[in-house]
């Protein structure tokens, strides 16, 4: 399979997985009266589900899975850690703890993404700044930095469970595991995602040289420096915008990435599309089963991207034939 | 051409290299010997403007390197650095098309020529039979003739080589030296590399910079540079010199603990 076809096969199940989630959920609907839905907005019940309900919720996952997968995929190969996610600058934490205080005095939605904005950027920075003040910086010392502070956070994090009366603590629960039921305008994301992709792309090759150390892609003739600050910001940014949609969804960061590589797609400048469309997609559909498939029962997303993620990955490489890339 | 101007380079507490002033001349293959950590990779990683000097200064065509751009100098000089990645998500044929890197026109792909040049480089290293394969599932020596394919598939005017036999089994160690002193001889590039093997050095190279200890060095040709009594010191172990045919050998003077085979 060529590289092309293969990303028309992604588009073709991303779009599907779209498709999938305005059709399933507590009132399933049929594709033809979905389609019907879509061409001819307004009047009937079935308009109103697909256009105030499902559309928003379904773009909403397809922009924060994408968000995470772009995130991912840059933070792995700017830290040259297969382990690497997108929570890795604390962004995660930081933010929970700013959603969480909100939810804890009582702030309002809006209140609350400002203030897990702020936590964000707050946490990110302090890690950026802390591994760049000791002046010649390099990743490892990001990651460690970036794993402490997130230690950190999260001991704050669980004093303030501790703390919020139990009528709050199920909310902060749903939304720690990464739950779309709050996400709101997805416009704003796909935005987000839009301009993000387009900064990123023309830097894929460059990123398929930072993969051989930062060394030896100077020799290459990378400006490695200015590049992996572009980068690091674009990581931050997707990861924070995905938090402030979704809550902390886990493993779709990290196992996207590996699982478009395996798919065949190491050279980055195949890899950043298939990871946004394999994220958008894993995502939607992990979001669509989570909403519908114990309907009314609604579970936080997060949990069945856990349940999921890992035995894909395990399964990925179990069968991994380490001789043949292609 | 490339030029050192009283080049200092030094770590906190300790001068490696002081007031080194050499003109590498194109044609030139230089062999740069000294003991672990007297300061040989440093000057490399100094030469090819991937590390500042304390003092003093590196010029390439009468331009300072800190000043050109890195895809500039990506064009003109090729590094083989000591340790290189041994993690690539990639396959083999990738990993060598990346040394196209600096002269890629294109963002989103390579030009028919790159390829027909990494395609040549893989068949010169007998990697034709691996190309698909994972670069990581390589054997040391196999990671090691790719990283020498993307080298010289990058065509540079300067070779810049940290310990390149490294891994390699005899035929692709005497290879690679070859196809340096082609480069150098009929291609006018400069070479100079990090070695360990004087009969390999004294065969291959006609520059030889000798790093002592305490920033000390000496410059020469190989009738000045290579005597015993000289390398004795370098290396702070006896030599002594063997003649074979028109080649003179230095080999390790015999302590005590060797084998005694009867």
């Amino acid at each position: 399979m060529s590289r092309a076809a293969g990303i028309v096969l992604l588009s073709l199940i991303a779009v599907i997985s779209v498709v999938a989630g305005l059709a399933a959920g507590s009132v399933p609907i049929t594709i033809a009266k979905l389609f019907y839905a879509l061409v001819q907005p307004g009047g009937d019940a079935v308009s109103d589900i697909v256009w105030k309900l499902r559309l928003p919720r379904v773009l909403a996952a397809f922009s924060c899975g994408a968000l995470l997968a772009l995130a991912g995929t840059l933070m792995q190969v700017l830290l040259r850690n297969p382990l690497a996610d997108p929570y890795v600058f604390g962004i995660s934490g930081g933010a929970a703890l700013g959603v969480m205080f909100g939810m804890l005095v009582g702030a309002r939605a809006f209140a609350q993404t400002g203030l897990g904005l702020a936590g964000a950027v707050t946490a990110s920075a302090l890690v950026f700044g802390l591994s760049l003040r000791a002046g010649n910086w390099n990743p490892y010392r990001l990651l460690l930095t970036g794993v402490v502070v997130a230690a950190g956070l999260n001991a704050l994090l669980s004093l303030i469970l501790v703390l919020a009366p139990q009528t709050a603590v199920k909310g902060m629960l749903y939304w720690l595991m990464g739950d779309l039921g709050y996400a709101g305008n997805p416009l704003p994301a796909f935005a987000v995602l839009a301009v993000l992709f387009v900064v990123a792309m023309p830097f894929a090759a460059a990123m398929n040289v930072l993969a051989l150390g930062r060394m030896k892609a100077r020799s290459l003739g990378v400006a490695v420096g200015s590049i992996e600050l572009l980068l690091f910001g674009v990581a931050a940014v997707a990861a924070v915008t995905a938090v402030l949609i979704g809550g902390t969804v886990g493993f779709v960061g990290l196992i996207v990435p590996h699982l478009v590589r395996l798919m065949g797609f190491a050279d980055h400048r195949w890899l950043l599309p298939g990871s946004v469309l394999v994220g958008g997609g894993f995502l939607t559909l992990a979001d669509t089963v989570a909403r519908s498939a114990w309907a009314p029962l609604q579970f936080p997303v997060g949990v069945l991207t856990a349940l999921l993620g890992v035995p894909i990955l395990l399964l990925l490489l179990a069968r991994r034939n380490n001789d043949v890339a292609h | 051409m490339l030029r050192t101007d009283g080049l200092r380079l030094a770590y906190p507490g300790q001068t490696l290299i002081d007031g080194l002033s050499i003109e590498f001349q194109p044609g030139q293959v230089w062999a740069m010997l000294g003991r672990n950590g007297s300061g040989k990779s440093t000057l490399l990683h100094a030469l090819a403007a991937l590390r500042q000097p304390e003092a003093g200064s590196v010029m390439l065509h009468d331009a300072l390197v800190g000043n050109v751009s890195r895809r500039a100098l990506g064009r003109q000089i090729g590094v083989l650095l000591q340790e290189e990645t041994r993690e690539f998500w990639g396959s083999v044929r990738d990993y060598v098309l990346l040394g196209r890197y600096p002269h890629a026109r294109s963002l989103f792909g390579w030009s028919a020529e790159d390829e027909r040049i990494a395609e040549n480089e893989i068949e010169a290293w007998h990697l034709a039979g691996l190309c698909n394969r994972s670069f990581a599932s390589l054997s040391g020596g196999e990671r090691q003739r790719a990283r020498v394919a993307a080298l010289f598939a990058q065509r540079p005017a300067v070779y810049l080589l940290d310990e390149p036999l490294q891994h390699l089994d005899l035929a692709h160690q005497v290879a690679v030296l070859e196809r340096l002193s082609i480069e150098a001889r009929n291609g006018g590039a400069i070479v100079v590399m990090v070695l360990h093997d004087l009969l390999f050095a004294a065969r291959y190279c006609n520059r030889f910079l000798l790093l002592f200890t305490e920033g000390r060095f000496s410059v020469g040709p190989a009738d000045e540079a290579l005597t015993a009594e000289h390398l004795g010191e370098l290396y702070g172990f006896p030599l002594v010199l063997v003649e074979a045919g028109s080649e003179r050998l230095f080999l390790p003077a015999r302590r005590s603990g060797g084998m005694t085979h009867v």
